[in-house]
C-alpha cells in the first residue's frame, strides 16, 4: 500500500515539536532529555479547554503540528487516534474514588475516561465531522494504527490523520504498566502526491519475527521501547534523515510492517 | 449475548415473547437504585487453562460468546480456507477487564499501596486485553486490534474489517466485541444522572435515561464472492461521522447521526426507501431519544418502522454495535421487527414510526445505529448477499 506524507507532529521529552526534533531525530544535533510541557490546544472552548486531560492536550498537541505543517483544515481530516490506554491520571482518580467509602464520580472526569476522548475533544475543537477511529494495541498501538491510518487512505482515497500518544501511569499502576514518558507523535497521510509532500511510504506486511529497526542514541531508543507511541520514532528519523530508508517494526510477536521511506526532492 | 440469554435463539425468543433481560441490580458491591441486564451465570464461567490469566469479567463474557452459535467452528473454517494470518481481528469494547483494577484497588497494601499480586495489568485491564484473549484463543494471527470509542465502537469494527479486507490486508475478519458491568460506568453514568430507576422505556413520554447492561458477540465477515449463498447475510454500507458538539451530549439535531446514517447509505448506494427497519440507538434518554427521532425522521420522514430494543438488553455500551447488528440481522431473516419493551405511551412530540409491538414483514435491508461519548456515531446496513 502507497501513501504519501504531508505532515508531522511530535511532541516528548526533548522533542518540542517536529522542527525543533527532526534535528535530533536525524542525528545532526544531540538529544538532551527534558519534560514535554501539554498544553491545552487554543482550539478549544474555554469550558473544554479547563476540563481537557493530558492525554487529550498531548494527542491535541501533535495533531494541530501535523495539519499545519500540511496546511490542511482539520475540519475535512479523518482520524485514526491511536494509545495503549485511556487517560492513566483519570483512570487512576477514578478506581481510587469507587474503593473508597465514597463512590460518587465526577461527571467530567467520566466523560474523560473513554478511550475516544482526545477525538471527541478534536472532533469539537475542529469542527470535523468525518469518520475517526479510535483504537489500541497494547505495544503495537503504534503500528496497529498506522495501519488502519494507511488502510482508510488507499481504500476511501481520503487525506487521514494518524494521531498516536501514550503517557506514564501514576502509582500504582506504574508498577503494573510502565511507560517511561509522554510521547505524540502525528502523521498527515495522503493518497495522491502533492507539493507539500514530505516522503512516499510503502508499507507492507509479512509473517515472521522481526527485529525492529532502532534509534542509535541510547536515550531515544529508550524512549521507542518505554512508550507505546515511541515505536515510531524509527519511522520519523527516516523522514528526519531525507534519504530512502526500510523501517521494520514487529506488529505482533509473529508478523511484522515494513515501511519503506523515499523523501521527496524539495 | 446478553441478558436475554445465550446464542441467538434466545435473544430472539425474549423479543418475539417481550421478556426483558432487565432486573434490580444486586451486581457486586453497587448500591445504586436501578435495573441492570446482567448476564447469569458469569461468576461460574471458566476461562481454559491455557489462557488463565486473561480471567475477567469481560473475556469470560467473550468467552461465553465464542461458544455459541457454533460461532468456533465457523472460524475454524475458515482459516482453513485462508490461513490464520489472512483472518483479522477487529474488536471493540469500552471498560474492557476495568472491574479486576476496581477489586484491586479495594485490595491495596495499606503501607506500600501496591496493587494485589494476583493482579495481571495487560490480560485483564488493558484495552486490547480483549483482541489478545480472542486471537489467542481462535489461534488467528493476521492484524488485530481493539477499537474503543464508546458506545459505537462494535458497529465501527465491522467499518475496520471491511476497509482491510477491501484493501486486500486480509481475506476474512472476526468482528465483535465484548462489554461487561462495572463500578466505572455504573457510577459513571449515574454520575451523568442518565440512569433510570426504573427499566428504561425508549421514546416514552416518561422516559428518564437509560438502564444499563452487559454483552459479548462476534460476527465472521469474508469478501462476497460468486460463490455467495441467497441468504447469506451482506454488509452492505457502514457510515461514520462525529458530532463535533459535546462530550456526553448528541447534537440537538441529530447532525451526527444523520451524517453517519447518510454515509450508510451513500456506501450502500440505497435510498432510504430501500430500508425496511432501522434498530435504533435508542437509550431512553429523554435529550438523546429526541435528537436520533429528529435525525430519522428528516431522513426517512415518518413512515420507516424503527425500535430500539435497549429496553431488553439494556444499553450494553461498547457492546450495544453487534448486539444490535446481529438483531437487525436477526429480523431481517425472521421477518420480525421488535417491538419496545416497557415504552407504554409514545412521547407525542417524537415522530418517527416507533414500534411499540412486534410486527411481521418481509425486509431486504435493515439499518442500526450506535451512537457514543465524544460524538462518535456509526451506522450499519445489512441485506441479503443476493
Amino acid at each position: 500500500m502507497r501513501v504519501f506524507v504531508e505532515g508531522v507532529g511530535l511532541l516528548g521529552p526533548g522533542l518540542c515539536g517536529w522542527e525543533a526534533g527532526r534535528g535530533v531525530l536525524a542525528g545532526r544535533s544531540p538529544y538532551v532529555a527534558a519534560p514535554a510541557v501539554l498544553s491545552a490546544s487554543a482550539l478549544l472552548p474555554p469550558a473544554e479547554r479547563r476540563r481537557c486531560v493530558p492525554t487529550v492536550r498531548l494527542a491535541m498537541a501533535v495533531g494541530a503540528e501535523a495539519l499545519g505543517h500540511a496546511g490542511h483544515d482539520p475540519v475535512g481530516v479523518a482520524t485514526v487516534f491511536t494509545s495503549s490506554s485511556g487517560d492513566p491520571d483519570t483512570l487512576h482518580n477514578i478506581l481510587e474514588t469507587l474503593a473508597s467509602d465514597d463512590r460518587e464520580l465526577s461527571p467530567t472526569r467520566f466523560h474523560n475516561s473513554v478511550h475516544n476522548a482526545p477525538a471527541g475533544y478534536w472532533s469539537i475543537a475542529t469542527g470535523c465531522r468525518e469518520p475517526s477511529t479510535s483504537l489500541c494495541r497494547d505495544d503495537e498501538s503504534f503500528q496497529a494504527g498506522l495501519l488502519e491510518a494507511v488502510t482508510q487512505v488507499v481504500v476511501d482515497q481520503r487525506v487521514v490523520a494518524l494521531i498516536a500518544y501514550d503517557l506514564p501511569y501514576p502509582e500504582p499502576l506504574a508498577a503494573v504498566r510502565r511507560i517511561v514518558a509522554p510521547l505524540g507523535i502525528a502523521l498527515v497521510l495522503t493518497p495522491e502526491r502533492t507539493e507539500r509532500t514530505v516522503a512516499e511510504l510503502e508499507i507492507a506486511l509479512s509473517q515472521g519475527a522481526v527485529e525492529p529497526t532502532r534509534m542509535a542514541d541510547p536515550e531515544l531508543e529508550g524512549l521507542r521501547t518505554g512508550n507505546p507511541a515511541g515505536r515510531g520514532l524509527p519511522l520519523l528519523a527516516a523522514l528526519a534523515g531525507g534519504i530512502a530508508a526500510s523501517v521494520e517494526m514487529d506488529l505482533s510477536p509473529r508478523s511484522r510492517i515494513t515501511v519503506e521511506v523515499t523523501p521527496s526532492c524539495r | 449475548m446478553n441478558s436475554l440469554g445465550v446464542g441467538r435463539d434466545a435473544t430472539l425468543e425474549a423479543l418475539r415473547a417481550g421478556r426483558s433481560g432487565l432486573k434490580p441490580c444486586t451486581f457486586e458491591t453497587v448500591t445504586l437504585d436501578t435495573h441492570v441486564g446482567e448476564v447469569a451465570d458469569v461468576d461460574d464461567a471458566v476461562i481454559p487453562e491455557r489462557l488463565a490469566n486473561f480471567d475477567c469479567r469481560n473475556n469470560r463474557l467473550a468467552h461465553m460468546a465464542l461458544l455459541s452459535d457454533s460461532f468456533v467452528p465457523a472460524v475454524e473454517c475458515a482459516v482453513r480456507k485462508y490461513g490464520a494470518h489472512r483472518i483479522g481481528l477487529f474488536l471493540g469494547t469500552s471498560t474492557s477487564g476495568i472491574l479486576s483494577s476496581e477489586q484491586a484497588y479495594r485490595q491495596r497494601d495499606p503501607e506500600t499501596g501496591a496493587l494485589p499480586a494476583w493482579y495481571d495489568f495487560a490480560a485483564t485491564h488493558s484495552t486490547s486485553s480483549l483482541a489478545d484473549f480472542v486471537g489467542r484463543y481462535l489461534g488467528l494471527e493476521g492484524p488485530a486490534f481493539v477499537v474503543s470509542s464508546a458506545c459505537s465502537t462494535t458497529a465501527k469494527v465491522f467499518g475496520n474489517a471491511a476497509r482491510m479486507i477491501q484493501a486486500g490486508v486480509c481475506d476474512a475478519a472476526v468482528v465483535g466485541g465484548a462489554d461487561s458491568l462495572c463500578l466505572t460506568t455504573l457510577y459513571g453514568f449515574h454520575s451523568l444522572e442518565l440512569v433510570s430507576k426504573r427499566p428504561c422505556a425508549p421514546f416514552d413520554i416518561d422516559r428518564d435515561g437509560v438502564s444499563l447492561g452487559e454483552a459479548a458477540g462476534f460476527a465472521l465477515l469474508e469478501r462476497a464472492g460468486p460463490g455467495d449463498r441467497r441468504d447469506d447475510i451482506r454488509l452492505l454500507g457502514v457510515g461514520e461521522s462525529n458530532d463535533a458538539y459535546h462530550m456526553s451530549t448528541p447534537h440537538p439535531e441529530g447532525l451526527g447521526a444523520r451524517l453517519a446514517m447518510e454515509g450508510a447509505l451513500r456506501a450502500a448506494g440505497l435510498g432510504t426507501k430501500d430500508i425496511g427497519y432501522v434498530n435504533l440507538h435508542g437509550t431512553a434518554t429523554p435529550y438523546g431519544d429526541a435528537s436520533e427521532d429528529r435525525a430519522i425522521t428528516e431522513l426517512f420522514g415518518t413512515d420507516t418502522p424503527c425500535s430500539s430494543t435497549k429496553g431488553y438488553t439494556g444499553h450494553t455500551l461498547g457492546a450495544a454495535g453487534i448486539v444490535e447488528a446481529v438483531i437487525s440481522i436477526l429480523s431481517l431473516q425472521s421477518g420480525f421487527m421488535p417491538g419496545s419493551a416497557q415504552t407504554r405511551t409514545l412521547d407525542p412530540a417524537l415522530r418517527s414510526r416507533y414500534l411499540l409491538e412486534n410486527e411481521s414483514a418481509a425486509m431486504d435491508r435493515v439499518m442500526t445505529n450506535s451512537f457514543g461519548f465524544g460524538g462518535t456515531n456509526c451506522s450499519l446496513i445489512f441485506g441479503w448477499a443476493a
